[in-house]
């Protein structure tokens, strides 16, 4: 009983702070939404980095202010989130993968805040909102690339942790490559680790041992191995083309200005509720692109793509979702 | 088993065996000539992460490849001398003392590292060590890929071993050092200080930890990123009480658990759909605890490691 006092004393004087925080800013600059996100590794890593640039883009229009903190370890990650709550923030946006039962806790406790998270679960009302990277669409076109560039036949595939995010666009480049190329055989493995290149590096290199001479480049190092054995490889999220010329096929890329534009809207408008933000990072929203290299890659599969893409667009081909482990075929 | 003995046979094997086991060669031969001189320096961890930052960083400002190597080892000196100067003159707590350093040495890493590069989309890349390209060696069956096409770390590591081994049994310097995390007051009375022994020891085996950080943004990667150590660090500590304070089975030790990730790879390419990642990922670490069990019971340990020494106290 005496918890449960404490608990509303609590969010009462922290929404009372908070309230009191938004309306003093509020009177300072015009309308711009107060943001803050909080990320368990540095804003360079791939997928951190993708919503990073949204928001960044978000403050440079003006429409937010924004906040972060990076390298937030998960058992640092609640308490974070309520410093946030707690200071004013409006809409709070993170990734709770580590922490998805404590995090809609935290959520409960500051009803006023908007938070969208990046979970493999679902939202939860009043406030909790989610998204996640779903790219594979254009996974699933990287595949078709990969499937027609291999001669022996064998992909190699170096994961980080076998999640459902990572999982899925893991299978819908599969399902691309065995479309076009039903010989084609994977060997996947995973580094349990977001950021290790030496080790992702030693995987590819075994992997390559093995035979494998396109490989799917989920984690940095991966491409760096490609490089130096001088096989191709296929880029995931963000576009590597640059740093490892002549290497990269396609790469299947993650967009998050939909997302964060919906959600902000959202919030300004004072409409936004518990949902599903994941659409938002389908292509026919933007959220979801391939990239290709044209000069590496046969103007024949480049229209089977391009035509597939179309397919996608329209609303005419869906690409299975399958947030199963994958394994090696042999 | 086919698949087993036909992995052992390959020469890549062995060649990705002996580049994973690097960084833990200088980090193991680092802890080493600490604990030969009486002090647990657990500050390792960090030493890596700022050798990683500050010799990539070095290379990244022009400094030039060995110049980072330099650097790196100047910050590992840096904080060794910390860990030093808290737990030799002082006499806290080394296991204190070390976690401290980890933690400080970590922190300034990443701080410098943010500080330095606000706004970077990706981690920027340098142009890092290329592996040896020596003439007829390198083209030697077997020989050639596993030795002879390694990075100039890799050489440099093993020539460390060769050469911590020099000194500490075949100088009078080795035997001080030695001593002194023996039997300090044997030492004192002998007229030679024991803190400028064991200090001088720390800070020189803190440098070479942090040359294990820098192969890793130097020579098996081109770039710095936060948490890219991964506990190597830790896997030294426990390596050193495998080699049972002897640096050519410290080399072996390190050795054999590249062999075991390096085999891991390649095992979980070959069988991973039938056993989980995970259980391959644990086992170099889990081999490497048996291996331990089984040989820290004849271990000959310093008999004055983590006690102070204080002069005129008995």
């Amino acid at each position: 009983m005496s918890k449960i006092g404490n608990l509303n004393r609590r969010s009462l004087l922290a929404s009372a702070l908070g309230f009191g925080l938004v309306a003093g800013a509020g009177a300072a600059v015009a309308d711009a939404v107060k943001v803050s996100a909080i990320y368990t590794l540095p804003v360079e890593q791939q997928w951190i980095s993708r919503i990073h640039k949204a928001l960044n883009a978000a403050a440079e229009r003006g429409d937010i202010e924004y906040t972060f903190s990076e390298n937030v370890a998960n058992s640092d990650y609640e308490r974070v989130m309520r410093e946030y709550a707690e200071q004013g923030a409006q809409l709070v946006v993170g990734e709770v993968f580590g922490l998805e039962r404590a995090a809609r806790k935290v959520a409960k406790d500051y009803p006023e805040t908007a938070f969208l998270m990046g979970s493999s679960f679902g939202p939860v009302a009043p406030n909790f909102s989610v998204f996640d990277n779903w790219i594979h669409e254009p996974s699933y076109l990287s595949g078709m690339i990969a499937g027609k560039a291999t001669e022996s036949n064998v992909i190699g595939m170096v994961g980080g942790y076998a999640i459902p995010e990572v999982n899925r666009l893991m299978h819908a480049f599969m399902d691309g490559a065995r479309e076009v190329n039903p010989e084609v055989k994977f060997i996947v493995n995973f580094i349990d680790s977001w950021y290790d290149p030496p080790k992702a590096k030693e995987s590819a290199f075994a992997m390559m041992d093995a035979g494998a001479d396109v490989m799917y480049a989920e984690r940095f190092g991966v491409s760096d191995a490609a490089v130096e054995r001088g096989v191709k490889a296929v880029g995931n999220v963000i576009d590597t083309s640059g740093d490892y010329p002549g290497t990269i096929l396609a790469s299947a890329l993650w967009h998050m200005e939909a997302t964060i534009d919906k959600a902000i809207a959202n919030v300004k408008g004072g409409s936004f509720e518990a949902a599903d933000y994941g659409q938002y990072s389908y292509m026919a929203y933007g959220g979801g692109s391939l990239v290709l290299d044209e000069a590496l890659v046969p103007a024949e599969v480049v229209d089977a793509v391009r035509a597939k893409e179309t397919e996608i667009m329209d609303g005419l081909f869906r690409v299975n979702v399958n947030d199963a482990r994958p394994v090696s075929d042999n | 088993m086919m698949d087993i003995l036909n992995i052992l046979l390959s020469e890549s094997f062995w060649a990705a065996s002996l580049r994973i086991a690097t960084p833990l060669i200088f980090g193991v031969l680092g802890a080493l000539l600490c604990e030969k001189s009486g002090v647990l320096n657990l500050g390792i961890e960090g030493v890596f992460v700022a050798g990683a930052m500050s010799g990539w960083m070095a290379v990244w400002l022009g400094a030039g490849l060995w110049g980072g190597v330099l650097v790196a080892a100047g910050a590992g000196a840096f904080f060794g001398l910390i860990h030093a100067l808290l737990t030799v003159p002082l006499g806290l707590s080394q296991h204190v003392s070390g976690l401290g350093v980890t933690l400080f040495a970590t922190s300034v890493s990443y701080f410098t590292y943010r500080t330095a590069l606000p706004n970077v989309s990706s981690p920027p890349r340098i142009e890092p060590f290329r592996a040896l390209d020596i003439p007829v060696l390198s083209d030697l069956p077997f020989l050639g890929p596993v030795l002879f096409q390694q990075t100039a770390l890799t050489w440099l590591a093993l020539l460390m071993v060769v050469v911590i081994w020099y000194v500490l049994y075949r100088t009078p310097l080795g035997v001080a050092i030695q001593a002194v995390g023996d039997n300090p007051d044997s030492v004192d009375a002998q007229g030679l200080s024991v803190y400028g022994l064991r200090i001088g020891a720390v800070v020189a085996g803190s440098a070479l930890m942090a040359l294990g950080g820098a192969f890793l943004t130097m020579s098996a990667f081109d770039a710095f990123f936060f948490g890219m150590v991964n506990g190597r660090g830790w896997i030294c500590i426990a390596l050193v009480i495998f080699a049972s304070w002897r640096p050519g089975k410290a080399l072996l030790g390190a050795l054999l658990f590249g062999a075991f990730d390096a085999l891991q790879v390649r095992l979980q390419t070959e069988v991973g759909a039938v056993i989980p990642s995970q259980a391959f990922l644990a086992a170099p670490y889990v081999l490497s605890i048996i291996a331990l069990v089984v040989a820290a019971r004849r271990a000959d340990y310093p008999r004055a490691l983590l006690a102070p020494w204080f002069k005129g106290q008995r």
